[in-house]
């Protein structure tokens, strides 16, 4: 493992929604301050810094990430997913974005896209979740506004969508 | 104001209005896609600096020096301010009562409680003031702290302000009608002593601040996530010593939450700009949480006695409260509103003509209260309906037959209250049955007698509520006599403000000054002003930003006292109206008809009678820009109204000390069953119903998202969230590991009922929502537990560990031989423990060792540097990081009881960013009979500060990472490595600073 030093800053190179970037790090900053700050992709949230908000919930080469405990040097050369990733086209929302407009799933919007985040990574794991699966999966996040189950019901009529889209699919 | 042409036109293509409907809300495609623009999202004026704040560890205690030139010489520092500084910049913050005390935004030569800031660090970037922050060395002469309300009125309780003598800020005495014949006349006299505890709604975003003074012309831009209300605007241009005019307050397109608690940053704001003043430059200040959580801003915890004067019937009589309002260690602006807030609600749902009051407001050393949802309402409904449900029981009576019998007659309103509401509408009574229908009350009862059969603990708690919304601006006078009101001249009203433009092609832009944090403001607005127009919503353009340099505002803008339905939503109608009149008169004469016979309908502007006689609706709206010579004379101006509204209800106090303290009035019936687990006390909801009438509804699915928000809070305010203080002031709960807040797995889904009884008051018929479910949820719950364990009182939260000690007494001893049980956490930092070791080395060379500077220094880790002041007298600094948290403590440590070379008692004090500690240990040294040492250790350490705050469990990990640690480098040394040696400073060191847990 290199050893970095702690006032220089290092090249930090990462595929961000698919898309190569680049940005100088300190070996100290997290990767939640350097999407944000450093790339510019202020779509990921901070909420608590210390991992139980679920506000900065990201993914990183396939695995849901707090990335308010994860050092941006951590990341160089992995694959990172984001909420900015997360519409299929700038003017479209995907599936689980539209349920959740839908069912006002949202009111601030500032703990959103960790939870978003986090159902992208389980709905296409889990493609038919119960009730009390979404509940155990999001007890990990933390939302002040609108006491959850609008969001619980548009993870499920997601998942139910999501489902039938892939049935079409694989029946045509 | 309103127009006959605009009203009959409130249609879309359906003829349907928009209003009422639950449309998918503008704000959201952006918030989907991480386009959100919150505050730390925004970008910066090039040359912008970032402030890191130090903060005390102390509760109570003389600043006796602040040494900050190591931080000001530091890399990358602009400046360092300490109180000394701010406060020859600035002005003290208004206190709301009158006496002489002063409130600064920053500790001047005392500290009042843990997280007050002691000095701001302004450099390149947030990392580095931090870095520099941990270099100022303030020496604190640490007072006396007290933080329970009554204790604060105690004769021989540390007194915070000498202008508050025993910490009392105010005393204020009410009586309405004739409490004394009432309560010597009642049949019953029934009383209950209620604890109502400190916690807040804590929203995920926390404060930022985007400073700049501009010294040219001597006024500061500031961009806030602050809420309002704008009262506080002139609070802080003062405070900055400059004319409201030259405090340009801004606030960002979007916010994270707020519920009250980001009126709170204002402090902030004052303080980000004397940095900003200081520093020359622009300076950001973004709020981490264990800031927010230790210091933002509270809900005001209170200590409430009252008592009923009862008819045999359950019919109450008469109501006596004393209230003593604990505010923490400063009165800031609004406070003591939230005592106030409901001064003309304090007979609830009820008519009870006679009401005697005492409010009492102390100060404490915890952090101030500011505005919280609910604000004073859940203070007051969990006095007033733990007692009603006391008096059924104590009548034995049906508690919901106690709650019918009280009600407000239905055909009574607008009704006055006692203390001077005036309720504008309702039917309580009717409300109440549809409650009971609807939520399958007696199914309910069954389940109750089926679960006890089974031998469950299962109850149901009821609560009626009246849910205050739209404050009067005078309530808070109330604090006053009747007197001092004359000579500060009146407070009243509630000014809203909208205003709509058209623009050259016809485009519809509607301004608010209600700055909403995620409520859903744009879309309701642009259902409102679309339906005036017959338009649809989309093609009405709505900004809720807040510029007060350009903006229509006033001292009631913001968002805050469920005022955005009721008094925005009105005004921006009203405002759409008066627009939509003038272009009914443009219309009429370009369709040559009359004004009467003008609507608009689906994009155009139409006549009534001949529906084909129409005109593009861009067409008339755009004439006033392009063409305002063919405008009839007298039709006005078409391009932009500004509408200022404010209710003719809401009165200044009377000399009698009555006060319509809000202008809307809702009700609430709630009522649940709740399970406690036999074995864990856990309560469960089994089911809840809420009842709501909060007149007309103008987006249904918006008004469910605000009760389902507000009973969330409210479950977690009932059952787990506490700002829990040690009895020395230390902050206990500074993460969401320790603060703990309801998740998914915790809230049910509630039954939501309505009713729809219109406000005759505001200009939709709507009243506020938003807050019922934090006034009426808790006690409703409360009331449940109180029905399942038959326990007379209970103290929110519901936490299992008080439920098994109210019900089954104290924790029996544990049976001999086995280790105690862990202290109970509340209250309790004296930490204690003891551990041995094996040390492969002579007792005389370790305690050589020990003794020895350079291997000390050489031994510690992160040491600086170690001074020996005598023999038996060390002083080091030394970095040590807990978990994800380094910090620098200056350390100081004395032997006593040498007995080389087989023990010695170690005592010593360290402090440091992270917080303080003190420690006693005694160390045995005995030889192993190998050649080796065997050591034992004994300590009893108590912490503050930060590291209180970050809790046990971090602490309890990172004590037994940091003991294993030791002792593997101490053999490792011990067997031959060249600076070779045990440290007993160094375990001094960490006994004194990190062993937060328990062993």
């Amino acid at each position: 493992m290199t050893r970095l030093a702690a006032h220089s800053r290092y090249p930090v190179r990462l595929s961000l929604n698919d898309t190569p970037v680049e940005a100088e790090a300190e070996p100290r900053m997290l990767l939640s301050d350097f999407l944000r700050h450093r790339i510019g992709a202020t779509g990921t949230h901070v909420g608590c810094e210390h991992g139980v908000c679920g506000a900065c919930t990201v993914i990183v080469d396939g695995m849901l990430t707090r990335s308010c405990l994860t050092l941006a040097a951590q990341v160089d050369g992995c694959e990172v997913q984001t909420v900015e990733g997360l519409a299929p086209s700038p003017d479209r929302l995907g599936i689980l974005q539209q349920a959740f407009r839908r069912n006002h799933a949202l009111q601030c919007g500032f703990c959103t896209a960790g939870i978003l985040m986090s159902l992208d990574h389980y709905l296409r794991r889990n493609p038919s979740p119960r009730e009390a699966d979404i509940r155990d999966l999001l007890s990990g996040h933390l939302c002040r506004c609108t006491g959850y189950t609008p969001i619980i019901k548009a993870a499920l009529e997601a998942a139910a969508e999501l489902a039938a889209t892939t049935e079409e699919k694989s029946d045509a | 104001m309103a127009q006959p042409a605009a009203r009959s036109a409130s249609v879309d293509v359906e003829r349907r209005p928009w209003v009422g409907r639950s449309i998918e809300r503008v704000e959201d495609a952006a918030l989907l896609t991480g386009r959100g623009r919150f505050i730390d999202d925004l970008g910066t004026p090039p040359g912008t600096l970032h402030a890191a704040i130090l903060r005390s560890p102390h509760a109570h205690a003389d600043i006796v020096s602040i040494d900050a030139e190591a931080a000001r010489r530091a890399p990358d520092v602009a400046a360092v301010l300490t109180g000394e500084q701010v406060k020859a910049m600035t002005s003290s913050l208004v206190v709301g009562v009158k006496a002489p005390v002063e409130c600064w935004p920053i500790a001047t030569e005392r500290v009042r409680y843990v997280g007050e800031p002691v000095a701001v660090v302004v450099a390149t970037d947030r990392a580095r003031a931090e870095d520099a922050a941990d270099l100022i060395d303030v020496n604190y002469q640490p007072r006396a702290a007290v933080i329970d309300p009554l204790a604060a009125l105690a004769a021989d309780a540390p007194v915070l302000h000498d202008g508050f003598p025993g910490n009392l800020a105010s005393d204020r005495s009410f009586s309405y009608g004739n409490p004394e014949q009432a309560f010597a006349e009642a049949a019953h006299r029934f009383s209950i002593d209620i604890r109502y505890p400190r916690n807040s709604c804590t929203p995920i975003e926390t404060y930022g601040v985007i400073a700049s003074y501009e010294a040219a012309e001597d006024a500061f831009d500031v961009l806030a996530n602050f809420q309002g209300p704008f009262s506080i605007h002139t609070v802080i241009s003062r405070a900055l010593k400059v004319p409201g005019n030259r405090l340009r307050l801004r606030t960002p397109p979007d916010s994270g939450g707020s519920f009250g608690v980001k009126q709170g940053v204002f402090p902030y704001i004052v303080l980000i700009g004397a940095a900003s003043r200081a520093a020359g430059r622009p300076v950001k200040w973004i709020e981490d949480r264990l800031e927010h959580l230790t210091a933002s801003v509270s809900a005001t915890n209170r200590a409430t006695k009252l008592s009923a004067a009862v008819a045999a019937d359950g019919r109450v009589l008469a109501l006596d409260w004393d209230q003593v309002e604990d505010c923490g260690a400063h009165l800031r602006a609004p406070e003591p509103a939230t005592l106030y807030r409901m001064h003309g609600n304090l007979t609830g749902a009820y008519d009870i003509r006679h009401v005697r009051v005492r409010n009492r407001v102390v100060v404490t050393n915890k952090t101030p209260t500011g505005l919280n949802r609910g604000f004073g309402g859940p203070q007051v409904y969990f006095a007033l309906e733990r007692l009603m449900q006391r008096i059924a029981i104590g009548l034995d009576l049906d508690p919901l037959e106690v709650i019918r019998r009280n009600l407000v007659p239905a055909g009574a309103f607008p009704y006055r209250t006692a203390t001077g509401a005036l309720l504008d509408s309702g039917n309580y009574q009717e409300a109440i049955a549809k409650a009971v229908e609807q939520g399958k009350l007696a199914e309910l009862m069954a389940r109750r007698e089926e679960a006890r059969a089974q031998g469950s603990l299962y109850g149901i708690g009821f609560t009626a509520v009246v849910e205050p919304s739209v404050s009067n601006m005078g309530y808070i006078t109330t604090v006053l006599t009747a007197a001092e009101r004359r000579k500060a001249g009146p407070k009243n009203g509630a000014q809203a403000t909208a205003t709509v433009a058209l623009d050259p092609v016809g485009g519809v832009t509607v301004h608010v000054a209600s700055v909403p944090q995620g409520q859903g403001h744009r879309t309701v607005l642009s259902q409102v002003v679309a339906d005036v127009f017959g338009l649809k919503p989309q093609d009405v353009r709505v900004n809720t930003e807040i510029d007060t340099a350009k903006d229509a505002w006033s001292i009631a803008s913001g968002n805050y006292a469920s005022r955005f339905a009721a008094a925005v939503a009105g005004s921006a109608k009203l405002a759409a109206e008066r627009i939509a009149h003038r272009l009914a008169r443009v219309a009429a004469s370009q369709l040559n008809v009359e004004p009467v016979d003008i609507v608009f309908a689906g994009g155009f502007v139409v006549s009534k009678r001949n529906p084909e006689n129409r005109v593009a609706f861009s067409r008339v709206a755009a004439l006033g820009h392009w063409s305002p010579g063919s405008l009839p004379d007298d039709a006005g101006q078409t391009i932009r109204e500004t509408v200022f509204w404010t209710p003719p209800e809401l009165t200044a106090p009377d000399d009698e000390d009555r006060i319509n303290s809000s202008l809307c009035h809702g009700f609430i019936f709630d009522f649940c069953g709740v399970e406690v687990d036999r074995t864990t006390f856990e309560t469960r909801i089994d089911r809840y119903v809420t009842m709501h009438d909060c007149g007309t509804i103008l987006h249904p699915a918006m008004v469910n998202g605000q009760i389902r928000g507000g009973f969330a809070q409210a479950l977690g305010a009932a059952l787990y969230e506490e700002y829990a203080y040690a009895a020395d002031g230390s902050f206990l709960t500074g993460t969401f590991a320790d603060y703990l807040l309801p998740t998914t797995t915790e809230v049910p889904e509630p039954q939501i009922i309505h009713m729809e009884t219109p406000s005759p008051f505001t200009p939709l018929g709507a009243k506020g929502v938003g807050e019922g479910n934090c006034m009426s949820t808790p006690v409703c719950i409360a009331n449940a537990v109180a029905d399942a364990l038959g326990l007379e009182d209970v103290t929110l939260p519901l936490v299992p560990a008080k439920l098994a000690g109210l019900t089954r007494g104290p924790e029996p001893e544990p049976p001999a031989g086995r280790s105690s049980a862990k202290p109970a956490r509340e209250g309790d930092r004296r930490l204690h423990g003891e551990g041995s070791a094996s040390v492969n080395a002579a007792p005389d060379q370790v305690w050589a060792m020990l003794l020895d500077v350079t291997t000390l220094q050489a031994v510690i880790p992160g040491c600086q540097r170690v001074d020996k002041v005598s023999d038996t007298h060390f002083r080091a600094d030394v970095t040590l990081g807990i978990g994800p948290v380094t910090g620098r403590y200056r350390a100081d440590a004395q032997l006593f009881d040498l007995d080389p070379p087989n023990a010695v008692t170690l005592r010593g004090k360290a402090e440091g960013a992270l917080g303080f500690g003190d420690a006693e240990g005694r160390i045995t040294l005995a030889p192993d009979g190998k050649g080796g040492t065997k050591l034992h250790y004994s300590y009893d350490a108590a912490i503050g500060g930060k590291v209180a705050s970050i809790g046990g469990r971090l602490l309890d990990g990172a004590t037994r990472v940091i003991i294993g640690q030791f002792f593997a480098a101490l053999a490792h040394q011990a067997g031959g490595a060249p600076a070779g040696g045990f440290s007993l400073f160094a375990l001094l060191r960490r006994l004194a600073n990190l062993f937060g847990g328990r062993q």
